[in-house]
């Protein structure tokens, strides 16, 4: 180790934030109780990869669960000591003195099933066969995660959790464990979310399958017993999916008519966009399976808890007896203003204790994964809240407001 | 105790009226609170900090909705632990159900509002009761302040005619014959001065008017 280390060390990000969680480890929780699923199969064993944040208190009261979106994972604050760029996707959310404060709640990020970032999924070994999944990995639900997560609650020993949160496909987590273990939650924050998909949605989420389940290295999505990954199908997917996650006002304002080098009347990219778009892609493409990326697509697809109940989305939130903090973004058209209106409204018919955040801010869906005042004034004043019902002190005092 | 200008509402004790977030008393919570049932569901529109359902859910037991556009008061009202709903008044009540709430109050809110009849219309059909409180523009200090050919400035009008809020403003007078060119029966009219209810000349001597009406 070079001399210079602990000044290299002091100019990453994550080391120099002393509101960091600092160094984390992931966890690995087996099950051995076999988990049914919405398809109608049953998983008979099944490993959830989870990092956990704070400390959990005598009471088991301050614990509050993190649940991820399409390709995030587990890893939601903090830094690994080995790969100290390697930063959890909300850590600036989560952290001592931040809007979600670990001195005083005890986090939790978990790792959904399906997924390719440690918990069982299409990448894992099939007991019945020894080989990896692969295409016979079942297509879990929003439902199904939640009943998983539930599992993991048990082993931790938490009872009920002092919140849920998450974005996009989080905030759908976090809803749907409102309504199906209203006994087990104390609030839940449901942001940039849906109550379900829109047909424009599902179409997004068709055309990134179709490029995948079109790559000629598919192979029916066996494509890891042929040694080959269809990258160019995920890449093409992220392409897709990142233009739904921008809003048109923030691409302009990033990109604009940038061209790289000027014109060559080529197919080689020349605009900055096609080149940043490009290097999304192929990142993804590296570090994201493809039969994970389908899977997921699918549980955003059928999430819809009003068919439940005929369509009648009160009716099925009707059982949610926590209280709900619904956040939006002005510029977000994957799940816009209105879609959590939607949520609002019927919570409101049922006389739910339900606060709504319109947060107005340029970035589109990605909005809720960036620094933002108002909407991280608006989460760390509901932990406040939240830790003043559960009777949590902080260790440390308020930082002041930035 | 409260009088009532013409209201027969036998009014239970109420709590002195708290001090808003700004540290100015307001006169109208008491009022309000008198109107309002034990364990009512009500939706306060425009309602800031919050200030006024925590003061009703502090002596009535009542419970409901804040709406408020103002990203401070979602802020404070969240963390006081008020129901708040973050929306823009003037594009209507639409996320709200016709009759889901008993009492639907728009306190200081009226005379800022472009639109006037819609939200007056809203209220109505989602609450089965509207209270409305606004400053009175008929107070004498107004009409002599306007005989000097001046625009009114005072403690209830707190604004230079070219920064003020308040695009409507309006007379007891004018608000009683709103009422009742629309047909709307008043079940209760306060007008305080100085936070004291006034019975005399009340468009004279009133500084802040508070009405409860219905459809």
């Amino acid at each position: 180790m070079p001399s210079f280390s602990d000044t290299t060390a002091a100019a990453d990000p994550a080391i120099a934030d002393s509101r960091s969680v600092g160094p984390v480890l992931p966890q690995t929780a087996h099950f051995d109780v076999p988990l049914p699923l919405a398809c109608g199969r049953t998983l008979p064993q099944y490993d959830l990869v989870y990092e956990t944040y704070g400390t959990l208190d005598a009471a088991r009261a301050n614990a509050v669960l993190i649940c991820h979106a399409l390709n995030a994972s587990h890893h939601v604050a903090g830094f690994y000591a080995d790969d100290p760029k390697d930063i959890g996707w909300w850590d600036n959310m989560v952290g001592p003195g931040k809007p979600l404060d670990t001195e005083r709640f005890f986090v939790v990020g978990v790792n959904n099933l399906g997924s390719c970032f440690g918990s069982t999924g299409p990448l894992s070994t099939n007991p019945a066969t020894g080989r990896p999944w692969g295409s016979d990995f079942p297509i879990a639900t929003v439902e199904d995660w939640v009943d998983a997560q539930a599992q993991l609650a048990d082993r931790l020993g938490i009872r009920q959790w002092a919140a849920v949160m998450g974005g996009s496909l989080g905030g759908m987590q976090a809803l749907d464990w409102a309504i199906r273990y209203p006994s087990r939650i104390r609030n839940s924050l449901v942001i940039a979310a849906a109550p379900n998909l829109s047909a424009e949605n599902i179409a997004f989420n068709e055309i990134a399958r179709q490029a995948i389940m079109t790559d000629p290295e598919y192979h029916d999505g066996d494509f890891e017993t042929h040694g080959v990954k269809p990258r160019r199908g995920l890449r093409v997917a992220r392409m897709i999916g990142h233009i739904t996650y921008l809003s048109d006002e923030q691409m302009e304002a990033k990109f604009g008519r940038q061209l790289r080098e000027g014109l060559k009347f080529s197919f080689a990219p020349e605009f900055q966009i096609e080149s940043y778009l490009r290097h999304q892609g192929e990142k993804f493409a590296e570090y994201f399976d493809a039969n994970t990326y389908l899977r997921v697509t699918k549980a955003l697809d059928y999430f819809d808890p009003a068919t439940r109940e005929n369509g009648d989305l009160a009716l099925a939130l009707a059982p949610a007896t926590c209280k709900l903090l619904v956040v939006s973004f002005t510029t977000d058209w994957r799940f816009p203003a209105s879609r959590s209106r939607e949520i609002v409204r019927a919570l409101v018919r049922k006389r739910r204790d339900v606060s709504y955040a319109e947060i107005a801010a340029p970035h589109g869906h990605d909005a809720f994964l960036l620094d933002n005042a108002q909407y991280h004034a608006v989460v760390r004043a509901w932990f406040e809240r939240v830790a003043a019902d559960i009777g949590v002190r902080a260790v440390f005092p308020e930082p002041s407001p930035a | 105790m409260t009088d009532l200008v013409n209201g027969n509402t036998a009014l239970p004790p109420i709590s002195p009226a708290p001090t808003s977030h700004n540290g100015v008393a307001r006169a109208d919570y008491a009022t309000i609170g008198g109107w309002i049932a034990e364990d009512a569901h009500v939706l306060d529109l425009g309602c800031g900090d919050g200030a006024l359902l925590a003061y009703l859910a502090a002596t009535r037991g009542a419970r409901g909705y804040g709406v408020e556009i103002d990203d401070a008061g979602v802020l404070a009202c969240i963390g006081s632990g008020i129901n708040v709903i973050q929306s823009d008044l003037e594009r209507g009540l639409a996320g709200f159900d016709d009759a889901a709430f008993d009492v639907v109050v728009l306190s200081q809110t009226l005379q800022a509002m472009r639109r006037i009849e819609p939200i007056v219309g809203e209220m109505l059909r989602v609450g089965r009761e509207a209270i409305v409180t606004f400053p009175n523009f008929g107070h004498w200090s107004h009409r002599l302040q306007i005989l000097r050919g001046r625009m009114p400035v005072s403690s209830s009008l707190p604004y230079q005619w070219y920064d003020t809020p308040n695009i409507h403003l309006c007379t007891v007078a004018d608000f009683d014959a709103f009422l009742a060119e629309r047909g709307y029966p008043v079940l209760d009219r306060v007008v305080l001065a100085r936070g004291r209810a006034v019975r005399f000349a009340p468009n004279l001597t009133g500084e802040l008017a508070i009405y409860r009406f219905r459809e």
